[in-house]
């Protein structure tokens, strides 16, 4: 660790730990002899992938291990108590009052039927010696310090009133509240948009620093940690192979795993040429005027409201090519791209494949077509039936191809199998056996096993890790180039998308804001949403010297064109854009941004 | 940690008492239906109302039939119907809620206020009128028991299959092209199956109390033949003079019971692993 380390600025030491799942001596630690120092009012990331153990590592400190696992060796001092070997009643101490835990799921840790001013002063009034009034006004302070509106409103509402990031700050005020000394955050942001994450973070680093509280933040994210943590850990399989300083691991990474990790982060692999106005001339899919409504029933008697959730798309997808959409969650994508394949029933508008109205044909499609179309989903734990061998799975698609033997069929489901970088081993196995990238390999399989020209894929890396999301999205590269798939590529991951689109179509609530070529949306990204989302995103980039620096992509604000403006103002109350004069208005090439006349 | 250990060790011995119990029932339904001592249906009136002896196990009854025979033979009618009645339920209310369930709209409304209406009627009461019109025999009742025991099915497969139709997979079948009869078939059915079995092994128990009270009450298989329930009914006028008439029976349900309810309770716990904190 750093040579700065005096005794007196350790909160934490953590000295070879030991948790184990099993009795049996040869099963792997799940965290192995780990030794890592806390330092006081500084951030300690701990980066690695998902069954790294670093959330096991994180539940240790409180005691709070899931049944069957345990501590086996080591100690975790904290003010000259040993937590590793305190019983439950000497760490129920330490809960809440000196130790707080931010987990990452906002929408599950605050209790539903209770307001949120008893959430804030239960925590108070149970471990501090406070009247009521006392009690108020602590929280009305922190509500203030995680910059909420009318705090005193706030107290009175109920979790369900808040969207996901704000319920995430309430979490965050709910836990510093009681001043604790070390604050465990685990990936306190995963499950919330780019354009909120980064708000949710400032916030939290912002009010821990001031209140001088220790931060151990569990993520998965190396961007995000080495944007915002002082000192970095980095885990694999139970064993801490890195740590230090963020900025000398990033930027000297030593161990292979840290250059690996680093390497897997979304990058720009070239700077391929624009695609033409011809290839837009002879798209391969249509859409025109698409629009997808749903309604919705708030309450037992209210009436009904329409949610838009496509509102008036048009865009030609080129032959042969990868069209990405990108937008925060809620913003029409993934119901764009089920719209495309008949999934979801739209309102209006028309999808033409090569010049054939296939529009809300569904599950009548001809089999010729549907043949054509293909989807890859997002949650590989959910796309695959649970009860199916994977080739059952694989080669469900051959039997509506018919005239083809079993022995075909088979010899063909290998070689689907092989191509995707699956040997034929797996060919008996269920789902469950299969790790998230395998199981996504296998949807893979799934969608090219019947040729298609079409493949929808929603989402198809989030749900991965770093490592694994590279090796998918190359995949998806190679197999492109090999049979000319035309791509529909659906991500709410900038860098994601930088990586594999030829063409980008920025969507903000149910609307495109703007659409062109890579080049044209990361050089020259003119619509005030899309410079947002771009500089939204921390990049590490390599430098010539194999390390990594932290970059935040600096965006140029364009002006519209003249005459226009950007319709950036999104009426919540109902649900409408100010104006539906919206016009998609060129910028030369194929570059295209929304905007109303002034 | 300890807790959690002793409870695996009881649930574990719970399931081993039930499964031998279970077996027991089974081996006792196979040799009632081949084999018994006596014939369980010939009167014998030189030997009416004998006490528990060597020559007859669990005693005689009022007309001198032997009460072992008579429980044995009456294992495989009660086992017969109560299997036979599960599989009804099981299959036409799978069928029936898959169908509600994926379906859904107005189809399934009217399927659900149909399940609703028979379950605002006691289960007795529902097989007893169902009974009185298709008449005591032993087809009759599992039709009436089956019907009794339906709505419960419908409601757990239609559940099933709503969170099922959610999923993923069902999609990517229709993406590939699968027709709908082939999705619920291939996907959304074998993906029933875990709490199937769950209800399944739940409803075996009151199917089998059902059965014995409708017997009890001179609904059930129609005299002479031997249940269960008619022979507690036909023992409860000699209860101060020759008890064994009513014990006998009566254990015969209970450990019936007994078993079928541990076995399944640790068929759930292994299968359907959240429902242990219920």
């Amino acid at each position: 660790m750093t040579v700065s380390n005096t005794k007196k600025n350790k909160l934490i030491e953590i000295s070879g730990l030991d948790i184990s799942f099993s009795k049996n001596e040869d099963k792997p630690l799940v965290v192995n002899s780990v030794n890592l120092t806390l330092e006081k009012g500084k951030m300690l990331g701990v980066v690695g992938e998902s069954g790294s153990g670093k959330t096991m590592l994180a539940l240790s400190l409180l005691g709070l291990l899931p049944p069957g696992g345990r501590i086996t060796g080591g100690k975790i001092i904290f003010d000259g108590i040993d937590l590793a070997n305190a019983t439950q009643n000497q760490l129920a101490k330490f809960r809440g009052r000196e130790i707080g835990m931010i987990f990452q799921e906002p929408m599950m840790s605050l209790n539903p039927s209770l307001k949120i001013g008893f959430q804030l002063k239960e925590g108070l009034l149970s471990h501090q010696d406070l009247n009521r009034k006392v009690a108020h006004r602590l929280c009305i302070e922190m509500l203030e310090k995680i910059r909420m509106k009318e705090p005193e409103t706030c107290l009175n509402k109920y979790p369900h009133e808040f969207s996901g990031g704000m319920r995430q700050r309430i979490m965050i005020a709910s836990v510093l509240l009681m001043n604790p000394r070390l604050l465990i955050a685990d990936e306190p942001t995963t499950a919330l948009d780019v354009l909120i994450q980064k708000e949710v973070m400032e916030i939290m680093v912002d009010v821990a620093d001031h209140l001088g509280t220790t931060i151990l933040m569990i993520s998965h994210d190396l961007g995000l940690i080495a944007k915002y943590a002082d000192n970095v850990a980095v885990m694999r399989k139970g064993i801490v192979v890195e740590k230090g300083k963020v900025d000398e691991v990033i930027l000297k990474p030593k161990h292979i795993y840290t250059r690996e990790l680093l390497a897997s982060l979304p990058q720009r692999v070239s700077d391929a040429s624009d695609c033409s106005e011809v290839a837009f001339s002879n798209p391969f899919i249509q859409i025109e005027g698409l629009k997808v409504q749903f309604e919705s029933s708030s309450g037992l008697f209210s009436k009904a409201h329409i949610i838009k959730a496509v509102d008036g798309i048009d865009l030609n997808l080129p032959k042969g090519q990868t069209t990405a959409i990108v937008g925060e969650s809620g913003s029409g994508k993934t119901t764009l791209g089920r719209a495309i394949m008949g999934l979801t029933k739209s309102q209006a508008g028309r999808v033409l494949l090569k010049g054939a109205d296939i529009t809300n044909l569904g599950k009548k499609m001809p089999k010729r077509l549907r043949k054509e179309l293909q989807m890859v989903f997002q949650d590989p734990f959910s796309s695959l039936d649970p009860r199916m061998r994977i080739s059952a799975i694989v080669g469900e698609g051959l039997r509506l191809q018919n005239k083809k033997s079993l022995v075909d069929s088979q010899c063909l489901i290998e070689r689907t199998l092989a191509e995707v970088g699956l040997d034929a081993s797996f060919k008996d196995r269920f789902p469950h056996e299969l790790s998230g990238g395998q199981r996504q390999r296998v949807c893979i399989a799934r969608a090219i096993i019947v040729k298609p020209e079409f493949i929808v894929a929603d989402e198809p890396v989030s749900s991965l890790d770093v490592t694994v999301q590279s090796q998918i999205l190359k995949l998806i590269k190679k197999l492109q180039e090999k049979y000319e798939f035309t791509y529909f590529f659906i991500s709410h991951d900038v860098g994601v998308v930088e990586q594999i689109a030829d063409n980008i179509a920025v969507m903000y609530r149910g609307r495109f804001v703007e659409t062109g070529s890579r080049n044209e949306i990361f050089k020259k990204p003119t619509h005030p949403y899309t410079c947002r989302l771009l500089e939204s995103v921390h990049q590490l980039s390599s430098n010539e010297a194999g390390g990594y620096q932290l970059s935040s992509r600096t965006v140029i604000r364009h002006e519209p064109p003249k005459g226009f403006i950007y319709d950036d103002e999104f009426d919540k109350s109902n649900n409408e854009f100010q104006s539906n004069s919206v016009q998609m208005i060129s910028l030369g090439g194929t570059h295209y941004v929304a905007c109303r006349p002034n | 940690m300890s807790l959690n250990k002793s409870y695996w060790l009881f649930s574990r011995y719970n399931a081993f008492v039930g499964f031998i119990l279970i077996i027991l029932l089974l081996i006792m339904a196979v040799v009632g239906a081949i084999y018994t001592p006596y014939d369980p249906l010939k009167l014998d009136f030189h030997a009416r109302l004998q006490s528990p002896s060597l020559s007859h196990f669990f005693g005689t009854d009022q007309l001198g039939r032997d009460v072992f025979s008579r429980i044995l033979s009456a294992t495989s009618v009660t086992a017969t119907i109560s299997i036979l009645t599960v599989l009804f339920a099981s299959t036409l209310g799978t069928v029936i809620g898959a169908i509600s369930g994926y379906i859904g709209g107005r189809l399934d409304r009217i399927i659900m206020i149909l399940m609703d209406a028979l379950l605002a009627f006691p289960g007795i009461l529902l097989a007893l009128g169902i009974m009185a019109v298709i008449g005591p025999n032993k087809y009759g009742i599992v039709v009436a028991l089956g019907l009794s025991y339906l709505p419960g099915v419908v409601r757990v497969i239609r559940g099933t299959v709503f969170s099922i139709k959610e999923k993923e997979y069902i999609e990517a079948s229709v993406v590939t092209g699968n027709s709908e009869i082939y999705t619920i078939l291939r996907h959304i059915i074998p993906n029933c199956f875990t709490p199937l079995t769950v209800i399944s092994s739940a409803m075996l128990g009151g199917v089998l109390l059902s059965e014995s009270a409708l017997s009890f009450l001179g609904l059930g298989v129609p005299p002479p033949a031997p249940t269960w329930g008619g022979m507690l009914a036909d023992g409860r006028q000699f209860m101060d003079i020759a008890p064994w008439l009513s014990i006998f029976p009566g254990m015969a349900i209970s450990f019936a019971l007994l078993g079928i309810n541990l076995f399944g309770d640790a068929l759930r716990d292994k299968l359907d692993p959240r429902m242990n904190q219920l």
